[in-house]
């Protein structure tokens, strides 16, 4: 009916590498970036393995020619943002209106953890600057500035879902013809705000954590930013640049049941796979791959497979969680693994589920267990399902 | 771009005060835990499960239930025919800042699972049994023609057949809730869904 | 053993905001989760910090929670059973 939307530009930061290159080298080469903490103070550090980025703040903050005080999260999704930008070939210019979308879920809070701690001790103690940046909002808003784009700046803030919901608005506001560009994805940084939460939850593992395994233990925390240069075709002429991949479907259900579990019948999950694929006007069997969500905890996995089954069943396309590289980047989550969903339809790959061993019980399917080339890989569905039932999926199409 | 859409039920909480299509309906002193509280208690709805939650979400699911009240939309809709759009600026800062205070004597897991903003969504569509299209999206203030434009495109593309949606903030004593009710029909006092009029009703506490 | 079973309810009202209890309202024997009081998967991780920092013992197999929850008596005797030293589960 409308323009079409593609995908002009990718830019990435997770623990498997700190541009787009190197993601996809480590992704062929099946080595995950989950292991020891280096950068965050914890006291969970050597307990539990993370996936954390491998540079610094101050490294980040040459690399971006950004303040070091920053926070994390700022840092990490200007670096992704950019890439993607150069990537895309998009110049600023005043003719084209241009988006920032951005998803988060920590915000600056990696920075207010450390006041909030010298703060709670001596009333007079820690740097007020440190907090300026606390919230979701303002983390995008500095990116933004740093970008130079000025005409639409919004924050998308729905837990594990967030950037997936950032790329799909980003998609519907150019095809509603009032964004020529958009520069759509998310970022988050680990923080012992989070990972102590997560802790208190009982959801993470203290081994590597194995998606969709009978012997799961629960998830592995990472960080990161991914970003996407959406656009329709008058724009790709304008960039005069061949798409990596179309935006062909997308949906968003909530499941319904409970904050931060999901409903052991996949309801959310199964609304927003069957959405997006009916937005695409796909079958099931025109699915070439599935890119899970898949985080490892016995609840998820459960939920997600169920879902998969009834719409799937007896058919089950290639899948896998490639959680297993990064960790679960929460609000970076949807983005980073939608920059893998389209990396698989441009080089015909399908990217494995790393240290799976056993098929769960429940279900006749398991994940790919080794990095596959010269794939036919016309259609990807991507799976997020965040805390709060949000559920969302995405379909990215061969252009 | 808007086909023709209604707000057919308003609600505004600011604090101490509840108007409900811009006439005052409640208001009780005190701080904003005794007042969410009070309204709870005013409202008549038993749900133990309020008293689990963080102030967000009960603004929230207060801000719903006032909206929702003297309508017909439980019998009107199906499960996924309603959509869920909200905003604020604070994100769960307020829970935030109680959870980070648990973090060293041992965290709270009562208090982590509020510290996303869209955990409202959730709460709401948990008593309510909406499965659709939601959305949470953090801006700096209130932003009417966001909104207009938003909800117009998920009725076009045929995602929902109704949508509840509007402001939801909290922080610490500073509160505000704003939600609206579009439908395509336009009962009684139905007035279009524009920019305007939303403007207009945010400004209902303002004298 | 009643002291601290009346100490229980005391607490688990508390910490859990059930609001319109008294330790009265619950039995000593009553189902805590599901039937019963109706507490959910939250309020169990809520019981498991609340032993740590009020009893100094750490539940870290969350599969052992139904057993050790199932009633304010149920908690009393895990309590009791492993107050004599800081247990750590394997």
């Amino acid at each position: 009916m409308r323009d079409q939307i593609f995908v002009a530009g990718l830019g990435i930061i997770t623990a498997i590498g700190n541009d787009l290159t190197t993601n996809l080298q480590s992704l062929c080469e099946e080595k995950t970036g989950i292991g020891e903490m280096v950068w965050l103070s914890s006291v969970h550090r050597g307990e539990l393995p993370v996936g954390e980025v491998k540079y610094s703040n101050a490294e980040l903050a040459v690399a971006t020619g950004l303040p070091t005080q920053l926070s994390r999260t700022a840092l990490l999704s200007a670096i992704a943002a950019r890439e993607a930008l150069v990537d895309a070939g998009w110049g600023k210019s005043n003719l084209f209106r241009t988006g920032f979308i951005s998803a988060n879920t920590v915000g600056g809070m990696d920075k207010t953890e450390n006041f909030f701690k010298l703060f709670s001790k001596d009333k007079t103690a820690g740097k007020l600057a440190d907090v300026v940046n606390h919230e979701c909002g303002a983390v995008t808003e500095l990116v933004a500035d740093y970008l130079g784009i000025q005409h639409f700046v919004s924050t998308v803030s729905t837990a594990c879902s967030s950037s997936a919901n950032a790329i799909f608005t980003g998609a519907r506001m150019i095809k509603a013809g009032l964004l020529d560009f958009a520069l759509v994805g998310g970022a988050d940084a680990l923080t012992r705000f989070t990972l102590n939460g997560f802790n208190t939850l009982m959801i993470l593992d203290k081994e590597l954590c194995k998606p969709f395994d009978e012997n799961r233990h629960g998830l592995n925390l990472g960080e990161g930013a991914a970003y996407l240069l959406l656009t329709s075709e008058k724009g790709l002429k304008q960039l005069n640049k061949k798409p990596y991949a179309r935006i062909s479907g997308y949906a968003n259900a909530n499941d319904a049941f409970h904050q931060t579990a999901s409903s052991p019948e996949g309801t959310g999950s199964f609304l927003a796979m069957k959405g997006a694929m009916d937005k695409a006007r796909l079958l099931p069997a025109d699915i070439d791959y599935i890119n899970l969500h898949g985080t490892g905890t016995q609840n998820n996995d459960i939920a997600e497979g169920t879902a998969i089954r009834l719409l799937f069943d007896p058919a089950y396309p290639k899948m896998s969680s490639t959680k297993a590289y990064t960790g679960h980047t929460l609000g970076a989550s949807g983005a980073v693994e939608a920059v893998y969903s389209v990396l698989a339809i441009r080089h015909g790959l399908i990217f494995p589920n790393l240290r799976w061993q056993t098929a769960m019980k429940e279900f006749p399917f398991q994940p790919v267990t080794v990095c596959l080339k010269n794939q036919r890989v016309h259609h990807v569905l991507s799976n997020s399902f965040g805390f709060g039932g949000n559920c969302s999926s995405l379909i990215f199409s061969a252009a | 771009m808007q086909t023709d859409l209604y707000i057919s039920s308003s609600c505004l909480i600011s604090p101490n005060k509840v108007f409900q299509n811009g006439r005052l309906v409640f208001e009780h002193p005190g701080s904003a835990a005794s007042f969410l509280d009070e309204t709870y208690a005013h409202l008549e709805m038993p749900y133990p499960k309020f008293h689990k939650m963080d102030a967000l979400c009960k603004l929230g699911l207060l801000a719903t239930e006032i909206l929702l009240k003297e309508t017909d939309h439980e019998n009107k809709y199906g499960e996924t025919e309603t959509g869920l759009v909200l905003c604020n600026a604070h994100a769960s800062l307020d829970v935030d800042l109680k959870f980070a205070k648990t973090i060293h004597s041992g965290a709270s897991p009562a208090l982590f699972v509020y510290t996303l903003p869209n955990i409202v969504i959730g709460e709401i569509s948990i008593r309510h049994h909406f499965k659709g299209e939601n959305a949470f999206f953090v801006f700096k203030r209130f932003d009417g023609n966001f909104i207009a434009e938003y909800v117009s495109g998920l009725f076009e593309n045929h995602l929902i057949k109704n949508c509840i949606c509007g402001w939801v903030d909290i922080l610490k004593e500073d509160y505000r809730a704003l939600l609206f009710l579009v439908e395509t029909d336009s009962p009684g006092k139905a007035i279009s869904f524009t920019t305007e009029h939303m403007n207009q009703l945010n400004q209902y506490d303002h004298g | 053993m009643d002291e601290l079973i009346l100490k229980l309810k005391e607490q688990v009202i508390e910490r859990l905001n059930l609001k319109d209890l008294k330790p009265g309202d619950i039995g000593d024997d009553q189902p805590l989760f599901v039937e019963g009081i109706g507490l959910d998967s939250i309020d169990a991780l809520e019981l498991i910090v609340l032993l740590q920092q009020e009893y100094n013992i750490k539940l870290s197999n969350a599969e052992d929670g139904p057993r050790v929850f199932h009633s304010i008596r149920t908690m009393a005797d895990y309590i009791t059973a492993n107050s004599s030293a800081i247990k750590v589960s394997s």
